[in-house]
């Protein structure tokens, strides 16, 4: 993998979030200064027949003729989709281009997750929409491939949930986890953060513990230039407690770790990041 | 693992799957008994086969959509099991056929299918079609006309009956001619044969059974001949439908996991009472058809058909073996290959050899395995051959130091190796002989001894022989090829070709 090629991978689907989530994969592309990618994913729905014929028997050559009807079939469906899609990458280049960002745009087909991978080599960061097309609109629900995206990738990625604002307060989500010092780390190093407000806030019961580990944080924070940085402890449910600090103090984007237990921990104990996921009205960036 | 199946490929298709599912079911019946039939047996152990095999396979296959179930091919290499040591014994055969299948899964066997051609496939195809039809003529043979008329009705039925307005794309076709001509011979009191005439249908639902069979050596030794065909057969036919089925839908299938699950669900066969079975090519192709994609279509064709004989016995007593013969007519032309009849003209005649070959094999033998077998030898042959012309030497003298210079190029092995030999002129009388052999490929021992040879007889006429090249040369002789995966690699030892 060459630094050259790492780019901002912005995925989009038509839904309401798509804007912003051009938005933000141009803010970002823009500061880090790296190539910012539009992908559009094709999903072909294999399970699902597209003929059906009752007539239950088979001839000389039905083999072949089926084969070929159903090629038919699928070439015009998919050749709606890739039109659709192409529009909606054109529509999405044009709104990015008014910001002086040019992107590239690449149509995938098959799932996004398997889009996403196969990517992975290239891509610096991913921005995604909290929602896709199907829970398009429906306040309480995220989306359906979302967390297996999360899980099957490892770079940030940027959960975009709302319209664009030019982010100034950031908020880091710190509980002295491995990838929550991936967080901090990656904060001080990376030229996005550069001018920004950052609070770092740990939500832990125990005061000496909590001063313990935002001591550490701080001080690698305040070896990177430009950033100020606000400690902060709260007591409490993390969720809650987080999403309560975000309102008070206008944070407009979280930084943590995500998804850091086994699916079957989470299943049983109900995971923190799916919990932020939901409850969370500024986007979200995820380590892993 | 083999429990774990994405939720879309149960999930994904629900309406087209049970519909489908339903459509299969009712073909299955006819099919089953009359592949029971075929290996003599009473139809219930067909049909409590083609239950145990549709129903494991559903879950634990490695191909949703695809249908398996008790098959012809297998039916016809139990034939002389059944009549000689009879049903017990081949419900013992059924389960080590199984545990076969299942330790070929573990091995990942699947992946040797590679070595199965293209013309073997169709060659295979062919064959089955032949057999099955081939299977029908008993039934047509020494009958009176009413059996022949019935036969050319129930045809009619399934060819003409899907162009009728509107129900004749509702209604599976198969369906309509074996209610149609039940309906007349009950009407008509036709004294024609009936599938209660073959002997016992099912009454109850399966239940466990161990095979009562002596577990001693001699049991082994005779089951095992038959298991081993079975095993090899079931999952040739399993792999060949898994990738019909992937190149109709698109989508890939884990081939590993197909035979693990045919093992399973051969021993789950033997152990309800069933015969071997496998995937079907027609069944799984009218399940496409039909619009059935997902294991739900596998899973309700099983089911659907246990309720179906259970419940409806004494209805399907009454139907005419006519109707049934009808059916696996239709079966019969649906698995052959009509491509490959219009395709003989364009394709090699290497090509149409193997086909016809492994055709005539299996027509001969009833054996399938016999006749793959057969196929993949020739195929083999024929590509060694082909390889083989991919070599020649070349000759250059050097009058001024008086040395022969030969270069010898391309793929020397046990096939072109005497043909290597030959290339030398050993009578031209010369002071030294150079031969180059960068440019050359040696794949085996064969022509390491060719060129062994071909020194030594040099050196006999009384010459000087210097070897180039050498190290390049032999670099192919090798049995692990692991690092030649990568491009430099395989640059670097085919470099030049």
């Amino acid at each position: 993998m060459t630094k050259e090629k790492a780019q901002v991978l912005a995925c989009i689907d038509g839904s309401a979030l798509t804007e912003s989530v051009c938005d933000y994969a141009a803010w970002i592309a823009e500061k880090v200064d790296v190539p910012l990618k539009l992908l559009h994913t094709i999903n072909h729905h294999h399970e699902t027949s597209v003929s059906s014929d009752l007539s239950g028997n088979i001839g000389l050559g039905t083999q072949e003729h089926l084969l070929e009807e159903i090629t038919n079939l699928e070439q015009q469906q998919n050749k709606l989709k890739m039109q659709q899609g192409k529009l909606i990458l054109q529509a999405a280049t044009e709104h990015i281009e008014k910001k002086d960002v040019f992107p590239s745009s690449t149509q995938r087909h098959g799932d996004l997750i398997e889009a996403v991978i196969d990517l992975e080599n290239s891509m610096r960061v991913l921005v995604l929409g909290l929602r896709g097309q199907v829970h398009d609109n429906q306040e309480n629900k995220i989306g359906a491939k979302l967390e297996a995206v999360i899980r099957s990738l490892h770079r940030p990625i940027l959960i975009v949930n709302d319209s664009f604002t030019t982010p100034e307060r950031i908020m880091i989500a710190y509980d002295g986890s491995k990838a929550a010092d991936k967080a901090v780390e990656m904060v001080a190093t990376s030229p996005l953060y550069k001018g920004l407000t950052c609070h770092l806030v740990c939500v832990n019961n125990n005061e000496t513990t909590a001063d313990k580990l935002l001591n550490q944080a701080t001080a690698i924070l305040q070896s990177a230039e430009n950033i100020e940085v606000i400690p902060a402890k709260l007591r409490g449910k993390a969720d809650q407690e987080l999403c309560a600090y975000q309102d008070k103090h206008n944070i407009d984007l979280t930084v943590m770790g995500a998804f850091s237990h086994t699916r079957l921990h989470d299943m049983l104990l109900g995971s923190f990041t799916h919990k932020m996921l939901v409850n969370t009205k500024k986007p979200l960036l995820l380590l892993r | 693992m083999l429990l774990l199946s994405k939720k879309q490929d149960w999930l994904g298709n629900i309406r087209g799957d049970v519909l489908a599912g339903t459509v299969v079911a009712l073909a299955l019946i006819p099919e089953a008994i009359a592949f029971s039939i075929i290996a003599g047996v009473d139809p219930k152990v067909g049909l409590y086969a083609s239950f145990c095999i549709a129903f494991i396979t559903a879950i634990i296959g490695g191909r949703p959509g695809m249908i398996s179930a008790a098959t012809g091919a297998m039916a016809l290499l139990m034939v002389t099991l059944v009549k000689d040591h009879g049903l017990q014994y081949l419900l013992a055969a059924t389960l080590l056929t199984g545990l076969l299948q299942l330790i070929s899964g573990y091995l990942k066997l699947g992946s040797l299918m590679s070595f199965v051609s293209r013309s073997v496939v169709t060659g295979f195809v062919n064959a089955l079609a032949i057999l099955i039809f081939m299977a029908q003529l008993p039934e047509l043979t020494n009958v009176t006309w009413e059996v022949y008329a019935m036969t050319a009705a129930g045809l009619g039925f399934i060819y003409l009956f899907p162009y009728v307005p509107f129900i004749g794309k509702i209604l599976p076709s198969p369906l309509v001619c074996i209610v149609v001509l039940t309906g007349v011979t009950m009407y008509l009191n036709l004294d024609i044969r009936t599938v209660g005439d073959m002997g016992e249908l099912p009454d109850t639902l399966p239940i466990f059974l161990w095979p009562e069979v002596p577990l001693t050596w001699e049991t082994l030794k005779i089951i095992l001949p038959y298991s081993v065909p079975l095993a090899v057969v079931g999952l040739l036919e399993s792999l060949m439908t898994a990738t019909i089925v992937d190149d109709l839908t698109d989508t890939d299938s884990d081939k590993n996991r197909e035979c693990k699950g045919q093992g399973i669900a051969n021993i789950g066969a033997g152990l309800m009472g069933g015969m071997a079975g496998c995937a079907m090519i027609g069944q799984s192709i009218i399940n496409v058809k039909s619009g059935g994609r997902g294991r739900l279509s596998t899973l309700v064709a099983g089911c659907f058909l246990l309720i179906m004989v259970v419940f409806l016995d004494e209805w399907i007593k009454q139907i005419p073996m006519a109707a049934l013969v009808a059916v696996m007519i239709m079966v019969s032309i649906g698995t052959f290959s009509w491509e490959s009849i219009i395709h003989l003209k364009q394709h090699p005649l290497s090509a149409n050899i193997i086909m016809l070959a492994t055709v005539s094999v299996v027509v001969w033998t009833h054996n399938l395995a016999l006749g793959v077998f057969v196929g993949i030898l020739l195929a083999a042959l024929f590509f060694a051959n082909k390889i083989s012309h991919f070599m020649y030497v070349g000759s250059v003298m050097d009058d001024v130091t008086g040395t022969r210079i030969y270069h010898v190029h391309g793929q020397v092995f046990f096939n072109s190796a005497d043909r290597f030999t030959a290339n030398f002129d050993f009578k031209e009388a010369v002071d030294k002989v150079t031969i180059d052999l960068t440019h050359a490929h040696f794949w085996d021992i064969s022509a390491v001894s060719a060129l062994d040879k071909v020194v030594l007889k040099f050196r006999r006429e009384g010459a000087e022989v210097d070897l180039i090249g050498q190290n390049e040369a032999s670099s192919t002789i090798i049995d692990r090829f692991g690092i030649h995966d990568n491009p430099e690699e395989i640059e670097k030892v085919m470099g030049g070709h």
